[in-house]
């Protein structure tokens, strides 16, 4: 949300660090607000997430909160985990199984009196709506709750930077959206930056803002939603985003007269390509780059359509049926092996079997590129 | 009534229950620290002072006795310091009645501690440094009542150790009534002088007092709702459990 001081950078990164094979290598900055860090599992979230809070050093690199350098590799500063005042709520939560709601959530307010603890640990609780629950055990509450109890904790600190670890992850979203209400509202009176990862492409759109785009230790791209998962142009981030299929190409013919172009996706049997009309890009025939066209987006036909605005209309047999929930996903071989979703009512017309006769129809503006 | 007061040796036996309750008291000071060492050390060489710390297990109380002996007796550096900073040895007293049954009851603690350390999840303890806790702070508010089960449970293993042992005393302390006779040697004793009805009685007291120390035990740790329960609270809050 753009306050006065979300425009001035608050959380800067710049790190490295290797695990064995894998290695992280990521610098970003994250002002105010909800900043999404998207990416499969195994992308080195939590690993980044864990040198911020100060859990796992780094190689190398340089992490400041505000005017805070919280780790510099070249000035040997690592301040320990305890003194960070970073707020982290990890994917476990780990709330104190001993402790009643309230003991947890004083947990990290050790400075101030008793009455004074108590009246914060009180007023953050009434906040995210778990007053009533002070007295319970972790064990004795719902998931929701419980996810609200560590927000709480980690808030009633007044941290510099939140950290959270996909922690809605496992919740419904009706919850997960009055949660989110609820640490949006905090986050106006509080600027800090909030470093918020998950897996999840629905939960990137409905959180909005800005997104980190994180795959194989590094940042791939980051913008609005809207910039990362509609224009993808890169391989990783159509992968992350829906694309079920990817291709190889090669421009083939450039049609600047039409804004399009064609390109050449090599077949799956050796000596066959498929050609396929894209939009146009700055590019020269012969160049190489990847096609990604969304399951969802190719319509199929029984007998070969006429009068279409569509400009690629492609012959192909389907080798596999397979009912996903409420929708089948089809293979179709049309020289390359293609992912398309129809409904089960689609499935029924049409009389769809494997082996069956089909054209794949596709629009130009249904082909992705990216660079290669 | 006289032949009753022969038949149990009530002087032996208060001496091995003070000598039982000294000796888990100083093992459970020295035993917290040295399990904490080892549930969290990651020194590369840890498993050899693991390996010391379980040798009691295995030794002959008699082995272990004997060298306790020679330390303790006036040839050695720190018999001789004993000796020269209080005028008398430390074997065959009372002390040093403590100090071999420390050595040998040291597993019986310092094992049941590092356990329960060990099972503590460790995300809970990056929670609490996270919220700003020192070592100390999350060893006390998040560590040890977590482990109260294994804590218990050393602390009475110990003291039922020390009750029961034998040979150690045997080789450290000799059989001093009043210092250094404990229930063991002194049933011992009474075989040897086929007095059996005295060493009936005093075994059937030795077994009636570890049999009631350890069922109360067990009924607290059972009753233990606090940590037992939320041992369990925590299985449920992870999503692997």
């Amino acid at each position: 949300m753009p306050t006065a001081e979300s425009s001035q950078p608050l959380l800067c990164v710049n790190l490295r660090q290797t695990l064995g094979s894998f290695q992280l290598d990521c610098e970003f900055v994250a002002s105010a607000g909800f900043n999404i860090l998207f990416g499969a599992s195994g992308a080195g979230k939590t690993t980044l997430l864990d040198c911020v809070a100060g859990l796992t050093t780094p190689d190398g690199g340089r992490i400041v909160v505000g005017d805070r350098v919280l780790f510099d590799a070249s000035q040997a500063t690592n301040i320990p985990v305890a003194k960070r005042n970073v707020g982290y709520v990890i994917q476990e939560l780990a709330l104190f199984p001993h402790l009643t709601v309230e003991q947890n959530v004083e947990y990290g307010v050790t400075k101030l009196s008793r009455t004074q603890r108590r009246e914060r640990a009180i007023s953050i609780l009434r906040e995210f709506h778990i007053e009533q629950l002070r007295d319970r055990r972790p064990g004795k509450i719902s998931g929701g709750e419980r996810q609200r109890v560590a927000l709480a904790r980690a808030l009633v600190t007044e941290p510099r930077v939140l950290l959270l670890d996909e922690p809605l992850a496992a919740l419904d979203a009706p919850i997960k959206a009055k949660i989110i209400d609820d640490l949006r509202r905090w986050n106006q009176a509080h600027a800090i930056p909030i470093l918020y990862v998950t897996h999840s492409r629905e939960e990137v759109i409905a959180l909005g803002e800005r997104v980190l785009v994180m795959e194989a230790g590094r940042i791939i791209a980051q913008g609005t939603p809207h910039e990362v998962l509609r224009a993808p142009r890169q391989e990783t981030v159509a992968q992350l985003t829906g694309f079920e299929n990817i291709f190889d190409a090669s421009v083939w013919l450039v049609h600047e007269d039409r804004g399009t172009m064609t390109c050449r996706l090599p077949g799956s049997k050796p000596k066959t390509f498929v050609l396929l009309e894209t939009p146009l890009i700055r590019a020269q025939p012969g160049s190489l780059l990847r096609v990604g066209i969304r399951a969802g987006d190719i319509l199929l036909a029984i007998v070969k359509p006429e009068g279409l605005s569509a400009r690629n209309v492609i012959a192909g047999r389907v080798v596999s049926l397979e009912r996903r929930d409420m929708i089948i996903s089809a293979h179709v071989d049309c020289g390359v092996e293609m992912e398309v979703y129809l409904t089960l009512a689609a499935q029924e017309a049409l009389r769809l079997t494997p082996g069956s006769e089909v054209w794949l129809v596709i629009k130009t503006h249904s082909c992705h590129l990216m660079a290669k | 009534m006289a032949w009753k007061v022969k038949l149990i040796n009530w002087e032996a036996f208060r001496l091995t229950i003070e000598l039982a309750v000294v000796v888990s008291a100083i093992l459970f000071v020295i035993g917290l620290p040295l399990a904490y060492w080892i549930a969290f050390s990651r020194w590369r060489w840890k498993f050899l002072v693991e390996a010391v710390v379980a040798l009691p297990i295995v030794l002959p109380p008699t082995v272990l006795g004997f060298y306790v002996l020679v330390a303790l007796g006036s040839r050695s550096p720190l018999g001789r310091m004993w000796q020269s900073l209080t005028g008398h040895t430390l074997a065959f007293t009372f002390t040093g009645l403590v100090i071999g049954s420390i050595l040998y009851s040291l597993p019986f603690a310092v094992q049941p501690f590092a356990a329960s350390f060990s099972s503590v999840n460790r995300k809970l303890l990056a929670a609490s440094a996270i919220l700003g806790a020192s070592p100390l702070r999350t060893f006390f508010r998040v560590v040890v009542p977590l482990s109260a089960p294994g804590l218990v449970t050393g602390l009475a293993l110990s003291f039922a150790h020390t009750m029961g042992e034998f040979g150690v005393v045997l080789m450290v302390g000799g059989n001093i009534p009043g210092v250094t006779r404990t229930v063991s040697i002194d049933i011992y004793d009474q075989v040897q002088a086929a007095n059996y009805a005295a060493a009936n009685a005093m075994a059937l007291l030795l077994l009636i007092f570890c049999f009631v120390v350890l069922a109360l035990v067990y009924a607290l740790n059972r009753a233990n709702v606090l940590s037992t329960v939320s041992s369990r609270e925590w299985r449920r809050t992870s999503p692997a459990g």
